[in-house]
């Protein structure tokens, strides 16, 4: 069986004491990098101490090659609020400082459920646009949008909350994450891009809501 | 959102991105851009395989033919393309796709090329990102269309239309549009579009974003401007002035820094709303303006647009409503102060080097934050007599290409901000190009001259 991956490193001890009566082997990374030539089953990422860092791991590991592989986030209750607009990052989460039993449970619940391999789902459709979450893909009436890269993140991630307000802050940091030192007016200029890539006719998908910030979806009227 | 800012794992996913669009959208040929010292658009296609190994090892070649490139020992150079940068090339829906990639220039050991001028604004904007300062750049880009590019005789303009006017059955305005939605489909967006003052002339207005990934729509802007009007059977220029008599092309460029979300040009206190920073920044820019004229206005033509009375700037001033001012600063939308105060640096043209012209404004900018340098008040608008004008040298413009060079080949801030290789061989190029013109007997002389004499 392959390790589970461990975030950070060195990871907590209550968990690796856990990991280890358990019988589960693990490795733990510092980074992404680490990740690099590894195969592993499943990861936790203990975002406890660091939610920012730990955050920012989950979302390098869903980018990776290894996006099959379910993520457990571990994160203080405290911290609770943070998850909002961050779902897609974890598989599932669990409170810590975590009862040993709880978090075993977990772990071997993730493992089981990956057997079937698929956790998330691969397209995102809204109307005649369609994201290709595996080919990075996108099309419009058919038509494929040139995109680069972020204004292809930040388009998966309005359309997969259609009606949702996002301020500019919390779009830099889920989308840009916290290692992006620009502003939020980035988010204004990114936006403003992907409206001119979705032509006149669907530029109306992203409408600014004055004075808060972004919302994906047909206007009312539309 | 330059990828020398990014941290590595994202510039990895940057890469992984590109390479997996190549793939899906089975790109035949990748075109590696970058420019050379006087700020045209170079290429070299490289096949779709071959991309990968250009991120890790750059792609290899001799730089000993393009202007600017060249150096006494070593003429090979690396290209390495900046996966932020890459584009499919719009309008292109045929089965054989291209994209486009800027590159950044290095030299074989990998360090940065002194000759590539997209690494010089680098350099600079790595200066103002030191200071605290991300730099925020919005041209707006003057050009003419001609009914060709025969240059014998005078060029023939399309219409008489002028300012703002909405022209029926106007070839050009339906150029213009099928040219601003090609530009939105590349991910240049455009503010404003219109019919300038002159005959067949437009203006595109670009809305702002950093500099260097404005400095590179400003050059994909030339070529789609151009393709676009090719395609009709019409010729695009971006010559400063064309036609005698009437208006020349400008590129009034908005500039502004940023402290993270903070616009630093901004203070509700102050007068104006102009802060402490922006009037150092105006003040040091009015500084150096002669030194940097002839980076912003690099041809023998770029001067003929600097004259009274075409609404382009003679003299080194500021203000807020005149026009002829050299910076205006535009009285920004209310409530909008604090996104949108900003100023209007108004001699630039379009045929300049923009890489080149943003990195010698923003170093001029720069230092006059870094002196603390006083901003005088500004000029009202008429409150100079012509002859006030001209009775103080330093106030005014260099009015022809010799008298700009003399004032950069004096100035160590355009050297430092161009850096020594691209200084000397920039004054060596248009020493030579002033030469040529200085020894050419033109039209005007003949016919003024020939019979009377």
């Amino acid at each position: 069986m392959d390790p589970l991956l461990l975030w950070p490193d060195p990871p907590p001890n209550d968990l690796v004491r856990v990991l280890d009566l358990a019988g589960l082997p693990w490795v733990a990374v510092t980074d992404e990098s680490g990740t690099r030539d590894l195969s592993y089953s499943a990861a936790v990422v203990a975002a406890d101490e660091d939610p920012d860092g730990g955050f920012a791991m989950a979302r390098a590991l869903r980018r990776g090659d290894l996006q099959s592989a379910p993520v457990l986030l571990m994160i203080r209750g405290t911290a609770l609020a943070d998850l909002d607009g961050r779902h897609d990052l974890f598989d599932d989460f669990c409170v810590s400082p975590a009862h040993p039993a709880e978090f075993e449970a977990r772990v071997r619940h993730l493992l089981a459920a990956d057997i079937g391999g698929e956790h998330a789902s691969e397209i995102i459709q809204y109307g005649t646009l369609v994201l290709n979450l595996e080919t990075y893909q996108a099309v419009i009436d058919g038509q494929p949008l040139d995109l680069t890269y972020m204004e292809y993140e930040l388009l998966k991630f309005l359309a997969a909350s259609p009606g949702r307000v996002f301020t500019r802050e919390i779009l830099l940091s889920r989308v840009w994450g916290y290692e992006y030192y620009g502003g939020a007016r980035t988010v204004d200029v990114h936006i403003r891009r992907l409206r001119a890539k979705l032509g006149e006719v669907h530029a109306g998908l992203i409408q600014t809501v004055r004075s808060v910030g972004y919302k994906f979806g047909e206007a009312r009227w539309g | 959102m330059n990828l020398g800012d990014l941290p590595d794992a994202t510039a990895e996913h940057h890469r992984d991105y590109v390479l997996r669009m190549v793939e899906e959208r089975r790109v035949r040929l990748v075109r590696l851009w970058f420019t050379d010292v006087l700020g045209q658009l170079k290429s070299v296609a490289i096949s779709p395989v071959e991309l990968d190994a250009a991120f890790e090892e750059g792609v290899q070649f001799d730089g000993s033919a393009i202007d600017g490139f060249s150096r006494v020992q070593e003429s090979d150079v690396l290209a390495f393309p900046d996966p932020n940068s890459f584009q499919l090339m719009a309008g292109d829906r045929s089965e054989d796709m291209t994209a486009r990639i800027y590159c950044d220039i290095a030299n074989l050991d990998g360090s940065p090329f002194e000759g590539d001028p997209r690494q010089v604004l680098r350099r600079n904007l790595r200066e103002a990102a030191a200071a605290g300062y991300e730099f925020m750049c919005a041209p707006e880009v003057e050009y003419f269309y001609l009914a060709s590019d025969d240059s014998s005789g005078a060029p023939q303009p399309l219409d008489h239309a002028s300012y703002f006017d909405l022209t029926t059955f106007d070839e050009t305005s339906d150029i213009r549009r099928r040219t601003i939605q090609r530009l939105e489909t590349t991910g240049i967006p455009v503010e404003y579009a219109f019919h300038e003052d002159a005959p067949s002339q437009h203006e595109i207005d670009l809305r702002y974003t950093d500099a260097l990934g404005m400095a590179d729509n400003v050059m994909a802007l030339r070529m789609i401007v151009r393709e676009v009007a090719m395609a009709s059977g019409v010729h695009a220029t971006f010559m400063p002035k064309p036609m005698e008599g009437v208006q020349g092309s400008g590129m009034h460029t908005h500039l502004s820094l940023w402290q993270g979300d903070t616009n630093a040009f901004y203070d509700a206190d102050a007068e104006y709303g102009l802060s402490a920073v922006a009037r150092s920044f105006i003040a040091g820019v009015l500084r150096h303006a002669g030194e940097i004229t002839a980076v912003t206005n690099q041809l023998v033509n770029s001067y003929k647009r600097l004259v009274a009375g075409f609404e382009a700037p003679v003299h080194i001033s500021w203000a807020r409503n005149d026009r002829s001012a050299l910076i205006r600063v535009p009285v920004p939308k209310r409530n909008k102060e604090a996104q949108g105060t900003r100023i209007e640096y108004r001699s630039i043209d379009p045929a300049c080097n923009p890489y080149l012209a943003f990195s010698v404004i923003l170093a001029a900018g720069l230092r006059g934050i870094a002196d603390g340098a006083e901003l005088d008040p500004e000029s009202a608008e008429n409150s100079l007599t012509e002859a006030e004008r001209r009775s103080g040298d330093s106030a005014l413009l260099p009015n022809n290409l010799s008298a700009a060079l003399d004032l950069m080949e004096d100035s160590e801030l355009v050297r430092t901000a161009l850096g020594e290789h691209i200084f000397e061989w920039f004054l060596r190029n248009k020493r030579a190009e002033w030469g040529a013109y200085r020894t050419h007997v033109s039209s005007f002389e003949l016919e003024r001259y020939l019979r009377a004499w």
